[in-house]
């Protein structure tokens, strides 16, 4: 009786823990990005995003390196946007004013949306602000970035996108 | 008797310190990375602090700084 109420006590404890821990499912390499118009976001989404190779970063007004990280992508944008790049910087500010404080001082000529219930950046999982996904024209992930390192990060982003927009669509 | 005694204990013990354990996502941390919960945002209040500190811990070596705990430096 002892033994059989022990068992069930530690399998009910390591369910938990199961729970737990697939709570943090996140988006994964290989997996296709989620329609994004059917999560809510506030500000206008691109009409298509087919064939296009997509930089989705989630970031937000308080966090530095995401302010460090604007001018690259705007730099990414302009030199990029005529070949099928598409950024989609989706806020995670739970408000507006915050974001709109940050838009002034770091102005972005590609798309800004923000996900006022968080629950996109929920699905996404992101390990840290800011985490960026890169899909391919096939319309699935193909690159993470968690945090932005000047260094590194600015280059990384140059040769994926590179090489993902020589891929046929 | 006993193993379900520890069972309930272990159970107590999980709902009392399981509770306390708030997981805060990144996207969340809007509120900490706010300036008042700076500890240094009043810059008087952080030197009559660092002075009590290193008077008091002196004789530690509180600061890398020599003295008796008399607060008199």
């Amino acid at each position: 009786m002892n033994t059989l109420l022990l068992k069930k006590g530690s399998a009910l404890l390591a369910l938990s823990f199961i729970t737990l821990a697939s709570a943090h499912a996140g988006w994964k390499v290989s997996d296709a990005l989620p329609d994004l118009g059917a999560q809510n976001l506030e500000g206008k989404l691109p009409d298509s995003l087919k064939g296009k190779v997509v930089l989705v970063d989630f970031w937000a007004s308080w966090c530095v390196p995401c302010a460090e990280s604007f001018p690259v992508m705007e730099k990414l944008h302009q030199s990029y946007k005529d070949q099928g790049l598409v950024i989609i910087a989706v806020s995670t500010d739970e408000k507006s004013n915050d974001m709109q404080k940050f838009l002034k001082k770091h102005p972005a000529a590609f798309v800004v949306v923000r996900d006022a219930a968080q629950k996109l950046v929920g699905l996404a999982d992101a390990s840290t602000m800011p985490t960026s996904f890169l899909i391919g024209r096939d319309g699935k992930i193909r690159h993470i970035h968690a945090g932005y390192r000047a260094k590194e990060t600015p280059k990384q982003y140059t040769a994926e996108i590179e090489a993902l927009l020589k891929e046929k669509p | 008797m006993k193993d379900r005694k520890l069972i309930l204990l272990g159970a107590l013990a999980f709902a009392l310190f399981g509770g306390g354990c708030a997981n805060v996502k990144p996207w969340e941390r809007g509120t900490l990375t706010d300036y008042t919960m700076r500890p240094d945002r009043d810059p008087l209040a952080v030197s009559q602090a660092e002075h009590v500190f290193f008077s008091r811990e002196a004789t530690y070596g509180g600061r890398g700084v020599g003295g008796g705990g008399c607060g008199c430096n």
